[in-house]
């Protein structure tokens, strides 16, 4: 019996596949988030909207607020450890939390170096915004990606350019030659076995959900059709005007979104999404996106 | 064969890939509608408060124990076992409340205790590499249903007639044995 093996820890992100993983800040938003079709939560102190409001240093939620949420749904709970911060990582782990996301929302505690995440049992979600970031995270031990859009924003165009990028630049991986594939490794930084993987596959190793802006059931459908295995939301639900309807609606629009009249069926009347930013007003420390590579 | 892979949530493709090795044609399944032609179903791995939920929403449950009255095979994995039983400790309600048995939400734990081991299943020559994810349990089963393997004492592969569940999943390694044993499952369901 073998327990944190590469299969274990990748089959756990297979499982959310094709589901909404959902940002909740108490026990009460987790069982509405639950009731909803979340195949996940999200466990944080404040939404990415509200951190960006905020300012100052984001770390690790209070460990409460996390024990809150493991303790209200039968669902898995994820939570969020600053970049490089190990020790909010093993404090996850020892908590029970089923996956960690290591993000970029959070203020980054290390500059230079990511967990080592092979050394975890539990599991590790990351973000990527190209093909040398994805792979590089998973070199360090990521079971599952996602991309990193602009958190906070409720604008979809950010998480858009990163499945785009990543999907073309899967494509051109594909048609290289051995020669060239040694180089493109050393060009974007990555191991070339991974980069072989995906010549071979076409494929990254690794479920990879869209992340960063998803605010309407609509988004979710076309992070869908862009090759994404499911979507983050995060401030979209508990931002907007009837969260628990909004929350059902971005899930029927996942499973469905190849079918447009139920998406249209499911977006009528659901209030006023989150304001959002447009994304040229943004900029350096402001675009949490920029924050690793 | 024609297997349908209920596609609403969950670990769909892999279940098409294996059930392409084993030698069968997979159909993703969202619509009631496309149940028609098919040999079996697979439900998958997943969250089984979401399928069950996006389920009742889109009007499998009826749909299903129709499909289940005809005869037609089912294989439910992980979540698809909870979906498949006919009760779950702690819940009032249960979902397709089709095979005899109570089954035990994330018995093991959570992700952390979720692991992989060698099993014995009943009519396989050589142990299967079982994979178990905040997997549940069978913890206690009716007169018709044939255990098919434990673990630890406990039961996480079972057969009523037509109907088969397993705790882990066999869509996760490359060993389609399982996927094939249902296939043979379909294919006497049409003599």
């Amino acid at each position: 019996m073998e327990t944190g093996t590469s299969r274990v820890k990748r089959g756990m992100a297979e499982m959310q596949k094709g589901g909404v993983i959902m940002d909740v800040m108490n026990a009460e938003q987790a069982k509405i988030a639950e009731a909803a079709g979340a195949t996940a939560v999200m466990a944080l102190e404040r939404v990415p909207s509200d951190i960006r409001a905020a300012g100052g240093v984001a770390r690790m939620a209070d460990p409460t607020v996390t024990e809150q949420v493991l303790q209200a749904v039968s669902i898995p709970v994820m939570a969020k450890a600053r970049i490089g911060h190990f020790v909010e990582a093993k404090v996850l782990e020892s908590m029970g939390v089923d996956y960690i996301d290591e993000s970029e929302v959070l203020t980054p505690a290390d500059e230079v170096f990511h967990i080592d995440k092979t050394g975890f049992t539990v599991p590790f979600v990351c973000g990527a915004k190209d093909l040398g970031e994805a792979l590089r995270r998973i070199g360090e031990g990521a079971s599952m990606l996602r991309t990193k859009g602009e958190p906070g924003t409720g604008n979809i165009v950010e998480a858009v350019r990163h499945l785009r990028l990543i999907n073309g630049q899967i494509r051109k991986i594909q048609n290289l030659s051995k020669d060239e594939l040694y180089h493109e490794a050393k060009t974007l930084g990555v191991a070339y076995d991974l980069l072989l993987a995906v010549h071979e596959s076409g494929k990254l190793p690794v479920v990879n959900f869209a992340a960063g802006g998803v605010a309407t059931p609509s988004d979710a459908a076309l992070m869908m059709h862009l090759g994404a295995d499911g979507v983050f939301v995060g401030s979209g639900i508990f931002k907007s005007d009837s969260p628990e309807k909004f929350a059902r609606a971005i899930v029927e629009a996942t499973t469905h979104y190849e079918d447009y009249k139920l998406i249209a069926e499911v977006s009528k009347n659901l209030g006023t999404p989150m304001k959002g930013i447009e994304i040229s007003k943004l900029v350096g420390s402001d675009r949490m996106q920029d924050r690793s590579l | 064969m024609k297997i349908g892979v209920l596609a609403l949530q969950g670990a769909v493709a892999e279940h098409m890939k294996s059930i392409t090795l084993a030698g069968g044609e997979p159909v993703a399944i969202k619509r009631t509608e496309q149940l028609q032609e098919l040999h079996g179903l697979i439900i998958p791995g997943g969250e089984s408060t979401v399928i069950g939920r996006l389920m009742r929403k889109y009007e499998f449950i009826d749909a299903l124990r129709d499909f289940s009255a005809q005869g037609k095979p089912m294989f439910g994995t992980c979540a698809g076992m909870i979906v498949l039983a006919e009760r779950i400790e702690g819940q009032d309600d249960a979902h397709l409340r089709l095979m005899d048995m109570t089954v035990a939400r994330n018995a093991f734990g959570r992700q952390r205790e979720s692991f992989e081991t060698d099993l014995d299943v009943k009519g396989v020559d050589e142990a299967v590499r079982a994979v178990f994810i905040r997997a549940p349990l069978v913890t206690e089963v009716g007169s018709e249903v044939d255990v098919l393997s434990t673990y630890k004492d406990e039961i996480v592969m079972a057969r009523q007639g037509h109907l088969l569940a397993c705790s882990y999943h066999p869509e996760l390694t490359h060993d389609y044995r399982m996927h094939s044993y249902f296939l043979d499952m379909a294919r006497e369901a049409q003599v």
